[in-house]
């Protein structure tokens, strides 16, 4: 996308550095990343390092526990920063492989047409009327707890919606002239998707991409709470909220700080989406 | 559209089909088995059992002798609750599981659509910046924070809602239960319908409703509602899916005797006619319900021909 000019891109980039909300989650959620990457150097404490003298710590500043202690003593601010590494890493590898199916799959759908792309859509209606959530389930149950296994599981549910919004938008493309003319210079199909109908498709997809991203981080707590998702002592955010309801009475900051993270990052994904949405679209344009 | 109905059900069949084998192919491709007991018991009474079950057979005679049962409505014994069959537990715990699933969704649908309607209407007015942060809210904290902070407040500290337990479905106990499992999914119905709302307030056909001097209240009832509607119908089927999914968690915080908390308990114990069951039962509920959504949509959208 390196045209001279004011490109479409650079005309959104613009709209969405004037977006408020937009610009002030990138800003919240490059906090939360760079807190999930160097916060297990900052602390002495391991996150896996269990301290009987030290359970159930209110957060405190002196003591070094900044945001306090679980029931068996573990830090706290280092076990979120790993929550969040666990849980972001979740919801990146899931998202791309969701991205990558559901992009190829749509496009080609969308480009051969006809048969081919009504038995393809065909099973992806088929695929949405079943109740995914219990496939992974069965699937945690079954291979055991295994964390390439969430993204790989929960990236195969999310895909779907995915290649519907591609498969759209490249029928409505590939009847424009610039299609036309690359099929007449000689492309053939598969350069003409991968280098003409995939790029032009971008917008929607990251749009939707970044929609996508607090879906599978929800879709990770809920594993995390039913007892499917990562196991001791690595944790994600899904887990120390869990951990934290149980404990709320007694302990509240084991609840709220994993869950303040968790709807932070929620919130971001969400405001950033609906900003690219508007950026994106160039009927919006004033 | 009596054809349509009849020929979306037989469409139905190899999915069905397509359903069952990967469920059983999963099952038994996991390691473990159900009479893994922590004591070893003896070979004799194991290759017993193994032969009640069928489970000495070929797998594919195991799923052939499972189809020919479910075809008949039976689902076979459950392995772990042995005094009961998988249709019985299924039974039990369904209607369960129907209320709460039901009353959840007509509350989002009448909660959600107004507030959607209303946000649209009074558009970036105090009212509309309440409606889409509270739905932001509902949308990013977890049904299984907020279910536990309500039960702490309304049931333990109030006292006012029972704490747990189904009690046959009284309205005190369904209360909490409900209004966790569909604050979701009122946030979703309410966004979407302030968006088409706006969407279709901006379309022709409004505009000359409202130059003929039609009042606003039938422009809205008459003219916007039903095509404001269309994105909340086709929403259904993937809400009802989540609904479905949601009440696993509800059911096991408020301790409700439904279908969710048979299927995770299934898997674990690896009860695999328990877990197929439920399964295969789901995929056929969720199957008919888009059938439905889809001749619903039909009813309010005349461009949509059915096939």
């Amino acid at each position: 996308m390196s045209e001279s000019g004011r490109s479409l891109w650079q005309d959104a980039m613009r709209r969405l550095r004037s977006n408020r909300a937009a610009v002030i989650s990138c800003w919240l959620l490059g906090a939360i990343l760079l807190l999930a990457l160097l916060g297990p150097s900052l602390s002495p404490y391991e996150y896996d390092q269990i301290s009987w003298d030290e359970m159930a710590m209110a957060p405190s500043l002196s003591s070094g526990h900044w945001f306090g202690t679980d029931a068996v003593g573990r830090d706290l601010f280092v076990r979120t920063a790993i929550g969040a590494r666990i849980s972001l890493a979740v919801a990146f590898i899931a998202t791309t492989v969701a991205l990558l199916i559901g992009v190829i799959y749509g496009a080609i759908s969308g480009y051969v047409g006809g048969r081919v792309d009504s038995a393809m859509m065909r099973f992806v209606d088929l695929m949405y009327s079943m109740p995914f959530m219990f496939f992974v389930i069965v699937l945690m149950v079954v291979f055991g707890r295994n964390i390439f296994l969430i993204f790989v599981a929960i990236g195969a549910v999310e895909w779907l919606t995915m290649a519907r919004i591609v498969r759209g938008q490249t029928i409505s493309l590939k009847n424009n002239e610039f299609i036309e003319a690359t099929v007449a210079i000689g492309a053939s199909p598969l350069r003409v998707v991968l280098r003409h109908i995939i790029p032009n498709v971008l917008g929607p997809v990251l749009v939707y991409m970044t929609l996508t991203i607090p879906g599978v981080i929800m879709t990770e707590s809920f594993l995390s709470y039913l007892g499917l998702g990562v196991q001791e002592p690595l944790t994600s955010w899904g887990v120390l909220v869990s951990e934290g309801v149980d404990e709320m009475e007694a302990a509240p900051w084991m609840l709220l700080i994993p869950s303040l993270f968790l709807a932070a990052t929620l919130f971001c994904f969400n405001f950033i989406g609906d900003g690219l949405r508007d950026a994106l679209d160039p009927k919006v344009e004033q | 559209m009596f054809g349509y109905i009849v020929k979306r059900l037989l469409g139905a069949i190899p999915t069905m089909l397509l359903i069952m084998i990967a469920v059983f192919a999963l099952i038994h491709i996991a390691p473990g088995g159900p009479f893994d007991n922590k004591r070893p018991m003896p070979a004799e009474v194991r290759a017993n059992l193994n032969a009640t079950y069928h489970l000495d057979e070929p797998l594919l005679v195991q799923f052939g002798y499972y189809l020919s049962g479910v075809v008949q409505g039976d689902f076979g014994p459950s392995y772990k609750f042995k005094e009961f069959t998988v249709t019985e537990l299924i039974g039990q715990a369904f209607p369960v599981s129907l209320k709460l699933g039901i009353s959840a969704l007509i509350i989002a649908l009448l909660v959600g659509v107004p507030a959607g309607m209303v946000a649209a209407l009074k558009r970036d007015s105090l009212l509309d910046l309440v409606v889409m942060s509270t739905s932001m809210m509902g949308m990013v904290i977890p049904t299984f924070v907020l279910a536990p902070i309500m039960v702490m407040v309304f049931g333990v500290h109030l006292k006012w809602l029972p704490v747990a337990g189904w009690n046959h479905g009284a309205l005190p106990n369904m209360v909490m239960p409900v209004i966790a499992l569909s604050l979701p999914y009122v946030a979703y119905v309410a966004r979407m319908t302030r968006g088409s709302t706006l969407e279709v307030l901006r379309s022709n056909y409004i505009r000359t409703a409202q130059a003929k001097g039609l009042p606003m209240r039938l422009v809205l009832f008459r003219h916007a509602l039903k095509p404001a509607l269309l994105p909340v119908v086709s929403f259904l089927g993937p809400a009802i899916a989540g609904i479905v999914v949601g009440s696993v968690v509800i059911e096991r915080i408020f301790g409700l005797p439904g279908l969710g908390r048979y299927f995770v308990d299934g898997a674990i114990n690896r009860d695999y006619t328990l877990v197929m069951g439920v399964s295969i039962f789901y995929a056929a509920l969720l199957l008919l319900m888009n059938i439905v959504v889809d001749v619903a949509y039909t009813f309010l959208d005349p461009r949509v021909k059915l096939k």
